[in-house]
């Protein structure tokens, strides 16, 4: 059953849109959603929970629309649906204790006597794998991966059913991320949590996401089961995507184009970084459509599933498509 | 005007006494021991009658002595005592303006800083109104309507003062509101007053107390200058610009009149000045 989705949402900050007409759902499992900086993610996260409003299109929690929701049904969705974002410092009063800041999301929605309020703070350091003392610390004197934990623990606190985690591991150390996200899987099996898992990393999502979306300019470029994304990409950008996780003793990955070029103003965003683009990308944005069991927006889906020619006459096209840049 | 780089040693609360903080302690200091003389100026001060209208014909304008140190005035009263129970009107006036346009000023400051949009713009328009107006031309003319005394001085230089500390505390509390901590808060429901007095409010405060700090000579300073045009305190009442005002005349020949109250103002206004100066460097770390 879908918990939370976002229904063709655009997203402006003025006259410009930076998230276009992006359709998701969350469930009990696992999403992933992947972008590089500036693809607009983080604000497709926001209107998500509710601190941005589309411009358009809707977010539906249940079967309502979020933005119609009345005081109570408001309450009952940030009682649902916590956040978790990248950098537990900033997600945290830098003038409260990690206690009073968990004792917070406890009482926001409940009257708790101060006893059950320390036992139950308590239960939820334990459950993040933080020792009681933890509770008297102010941000500034726990570590990255604490202050993330704690995070989660003041997430946690109000018995969420689903979980938008905004690059919850970018800001820390590869080992403590590599715990964090741990933290965060056996966390969700146990709590029967649905997450949508927000990052740049494709790597990351492979281990913890079902289904994924990947997301260039404010558009979702593919969307399929994670697995299909990681092993057969189709999407140019993807592939790219793919081709920048690194790994050890493999080929170095093939170059794919112009990588600083910004998103083209017309046609296909990514057709001037793109090493397949041709005339008609340049003329025709491509609308996502079905292509063996996933979303692609991009107009060689079918000759890149069928195993493209070697991409040097495609670079001729690549060239072609250099559209007037603006 | 950044401080310069401090060598990484530890920092034990004596070494920190050794940096930048000798600033603000040395205001600290300053503004104690004036607070302190205002405070015991009953007893402490040689001729305690002279704090109010008792006159002493006879000792008119004597010169600085061992039985008056600072010398008389006018009508012989002890200018030493005068300027020890004028520290107490002073400092009346500048806590009661700093606490007054302080609270009314960070609270809309907050909200505005908070809410943004029309909320802001309408807080802010009004601020705007009361900044386009020079402060002591605005605290004269309100000291003209009103009846000449220390609280109209004081409720003319609170209406020109809160303006900026809303000001201030809105530009603050618009940038504090866009940090993770709020949006964590929206997101557990916690209501909007309350985000606003339990995160936002607290995280914006550090600048504001800065300022009201460096502001208290600038309080100190234009209560004496509303007094010295007539507009605030009046005799007897012992004030600092009061008695600037009626010492001038005699510069030329009895200095000590005029003298010492304009270097209780100057040493006041000065204390306020080293520890806002002091805090800032200190805070700003």
């Amino acid at each position: 059953m879908t918990l939370l989705a976002a229904e063709g949402v655009t997203l402006a900050y003025g006259a410009t849109a930076v998230v276009h007409d992006v359709s998701l759902a969350m469930d009990e499992g696992g999403v992933g959603l992947i972008g590089e900086s500036g693809s607009g993610k983080t604000t497709l996260a926001r209107a998500l929970l509710g601190l941005v409003r589309p411009r358009s299109g809707v977010v539906r929690y249940g079967s309502r629309d979020l933005a119609a929701l009345g005081r109570s049904g408001r309450a009952e969705f940030r009682r649902a649906v916590q956040p978790v974002f990248q950098d537990g410092s900033e997600a945290l009063d830098p003038r409260m204790t990690a206690g009073a800041s968990i004792t917070e999301a406890l009482t926001t929605h409940h009257r708790m006597s101060r006893a059950a309020r320390r036992d139950r703070v308590e239960a939820l350091l334990a459950d993040v794998g933080l020792a009681p003392a933890i509770a008297a610390r102010r941000p500034h004197e726990m570590s990255g991966g604490q202050r993330q934990r704690v995070a989660i623990a003041r997430a946690l606190a109000v018995e969420p059913r689903l979980l938008v985690l905004d690059e919850p591991t970018s800001a820390l150390d590869v080992t403590v991320q590599a715990r964090i996200l741990e933290l965060l899987e056996r966390l969700a099996a146990e709590h029967g949590l649905g997450y949508l898992l927000i990052t740049h990393n494709l790597g990351v999502v492979g281990r913890l996401c079902r289904t994924s979306s990947v997301l260039f300019a404010g558009r979702v470029v593919e969307s399929g089961p994670t697995g299909e994304l990681l092993t057969r990409p189709v999407h140019p950008y993807t592939r790219a995507l793919r081709d920048a996780v690194p790994r050890l003793g493999g080929e170095p990955p093939a170059t794919t184009g112009r990588t600083e070029a910004a998103p083209a103003p017309s046609g296909c965003p990514f057709r001037l970084r793109c090493p397949l683009a041709v005339d008609r990308c340049r003329d025709e944005a491509p609308l996502p459509r079905e292509v063996e069991g996933r979303k692609v927006a991009c107009h060689r889906a079918e000759e890149v599933l069928s195993g493209l020619p070697a991409s040097s006459t495609s670079r001729a096209g690549g060239e072609a498509s250099g559209a007037p840049r603006q | 005007m950044t401080a310069p780089a401090l060598p990484a040693f530890r920092r034990t609360p004596l070494r920190r006494l050794a940096g930048v903080d000798r600033l603000a302690v040395a205001g600290a200091v300053l503004l104690a021991l004036i607070v302190l003389a205002a405070l015991l100026a009953p007893w402490i001060a040689p001729y305690p009658e002279d704090g109010g209208s008792a006159t002493h014909p006879l000792e008119a304008l004597l010169p600085p002595s061992g039985a008056h140190w600072f010398g008389t005035d006018q009508v012989g009263r002890d200018v030493l005592s005068r300027v020890l129970f004028g520290a107490r009107t002073s400092l009346l006036i500048a806590v009661a303006v700093l606490a007054v346009s302080g609270v009314a000023g960070v609270l809309l400051g907050v909200v505005a800083g908070y809410a943004g949009g029309w909320v802001r713009d309408v807080i802010m328009r009004v601020t705007d109104i009361f900044l386009a107006f020079p402060a002591l031309l605005l605290s004269l003319a309100l000291a003209v309507v009103l009846q000449p005394s220390v609280t109209t001085v004081i409720v003319a230089i609170a209406v020109t003062w809160w303006p900026w500390y809303a000001r201030l505390t809105a530009s603050v509390a618009a940038s504090v509101s866009t940090r993770g901590f709020v949006d964590s808060a929206r997101c557990l429901g916690v209501p909007a007053p309350l985000i606003v007095l339990r995160h936002v409010l607290p995280n914006s405060l550090t600048p504001v107390l800065v300022q009201l700090s460096l502001d208290g000579g600038g309080v100190i300073l234009t209560a004496a200058a509303l007094s010295y045009l007539g507009l605030g305190a009046h005799e007897p009442t012992p004030e600092w610009g009061l008695m600037v005002q009626q010492g001038q005349s005699l510069f030329t020949t009895d200095w000590w009149v005029v003298t010492f109250p304009g270097l209780a103002i100057l040493l006041t206004a000065f204390a306020f000045n080293v520890l806002g100066e002091g805090l800032r460097a200190r805070l700003s770390r």
